[in-house]
């Protein structure tokens, strides 16, 4: 089981080693405005981060080439996530999966229910510039999968932000079509609501953000909790 | 720690940084190299390896490393792939290795309930005792990332499970090879590296 935090820049390392301490099991470190804005990343804190991580540690926003991935992989991050660039460009996920393998490549999703259908959004980072992409979620989790995509982190933009508890019907659903892991996130408010996303919706890792950066959950009040609800997981 | 002179063995992919910083924090630096000279010199040697073992083992060929790892007598450490390229050879491509360990690394068959590539935290247990784990729980976890793994022979020092048994960790003679990445596996994970560091 993995649990990731997601942390839009400003306090990193201060952050980054409160969650290692507290016994994250990996760190998702995403630029939320870099696509939308059309700019990538800045690359020099990934640096900063490595040297005193001791965990996983994957770097999403703006990974629009196989050369944005590689200065990304080369500062020394683990995995490369993308979501509206491999909108744009679907080829680039076989291209990173070869050249990096499947294992360094993650797609985001940004899923929201729209007449009992699940539908893929893109530019999510920016209110005024997000926008339906065209395909149906679960059409684009299979497809992400055919090309290269190593784990599928599956945001479901209806729970987000709101801490109502993940939406264990669409990831029931998408785990069905998913056979690389799957990463819930969107809608964690309780130490409950991990609990339900494991055992209910059978995903890899529960994602959350808020929760963790406000405390209002300590990782390792969690991480003991799921062991009680017989959840495997690092102590 | 005494001044070690590691070699990491460049084979071509990306992510060595971790690897190097995780020495870092240990006191130690390695270098990145594949000039045998400078491999051959090194107190230990470290063979990453990441992405496809086919494509590895063209890098180390080109490089005229084949031969010269398999007749290195310092404490050697392969990780991740590295491990599957010390094995006879891979399912992945077909791919001919090394041949320090017999056996062939075989792929993970996906299940509802074991995605592939495993990627996680696994429970590892050692098999027999060795100086690499000293100071380190039985049934610690240590983190994963793959597709292919090493079937437990008598080389195995330690194993884990993902639908099957197989090699978390192999020794024989001068030569480890561990399926999890010790740089990214938490506080023990550091250990590990400095346990091998000792030998």
């Amino acid at each position: 089981m993995q649990f990731r935090n997601h942390e839009v820049m400003g306090g990193i390392m201060e952050l980054a080693s409160r969650y290692v301490d507290e016994g994250a099991d990996e760190l998702v470190f995403y630029d939320i405005t870099a696509s939308p804005e059309g700019r990538s990343v800045d690359r020099r804190w990934i640096n900063r981060v490595a040297e005193v991580l001791n965990i996983p540690f994957s770097v999403a926003g703006g990974i629009r080439s196989v050369q944005d991935a590689e200065a990304v992989l080369n500062f020394g991050a683990d995995k490369i996530s993308i979501n509206s660039p491999a909108l744009a460009n679907p080829d680039l996920i076989g291209e990173l999966a070869k050249r990096f393998g499947s294992q360094c490549v993650v797609v985001g999703i940004d899923s929201r229910e729209e007449d009992d259908t699940y539908h893929v959004y893109q530019f999510t980072g920016d209110p005024d510039k997000t926008r339906h992409s065209g395909r149906l979620t679960i059409d684009w989790v299979r497809e992400v999968q055919e090309r290269g995509a190593g784990e599928i982190v599956l945001n479901c933009m209806n729970q987000d932000g709101v801490r109502q508890g993940y939406d264990l019907a669409q990831l029931t659903l998408v785990r069905e079509q998913c056979t690389v892991p799957l990463i819930a996130s969107g809608g964690a408010g309780t130490m409950q609501h991990f609990a339900d996303v494991f055992t209910a919706a059978g995903v890899d890792g529960g994602l959350a953000a808020s929760v963790f950066h406000s405390a209002a959950i300590n990782i390792q009040a969690l991480k003991k909790y799921l062991r009680k609800q017989s959840v495997e997981v690092r102590l | 720690m005494t001044a070690k002179t590691v070699a990491i063995i460049d084979g071509g992919g990306a992510n060595i940084a971790s690897l190097n910083f995780a020495l870092a924090r240990l006191g130690c630096s390695g270098e990145l190299t594949v000039d045998p000279a400078r491999i051959s010199a090194a107190s230990h040697v470290i063979l990453p390896g990441v992405g496809d073992a086919a494509d590895c083992m063209t890098r180390l060929r080109d490089a005229n490393l084949v031969d010269l790892i398999g007749s290195l007598r310092q404490p050697f450490l392969g990780i991740c792939v590295g491990l599957q390229l010390l094995l006879d050879g891979s399912e992945e491509n077909q791919a001919r290795c090394i041949g320090v360990f017999p056996g062939l690394a075989r792929r993970f068959a996906a299940a509802r309930g074991r995605p592939v590539p495993h990627m996680g935290w696994n429970r590892v247990h050692r098999r027999r005792e060795s100086p690499l784990f000293a100071d380190i729980p039985d049934g610690t976890h240590f983190y994963f990332v793959h597709s292919y793994a090493a079937d437990v022979t008598s080389d195995t020092l330690a194993s884990t499970d993902y639908g099957r048994s197989f090699a978390a960790v192999l020794e024989r003679d001068n030569f480890v090879a561990a399926q999890f990445h010790p740089e990214r596996s938490s506080r023990q994970g550091a250990q590990f590296l400095e346990n091998f560091l000792r030998t």
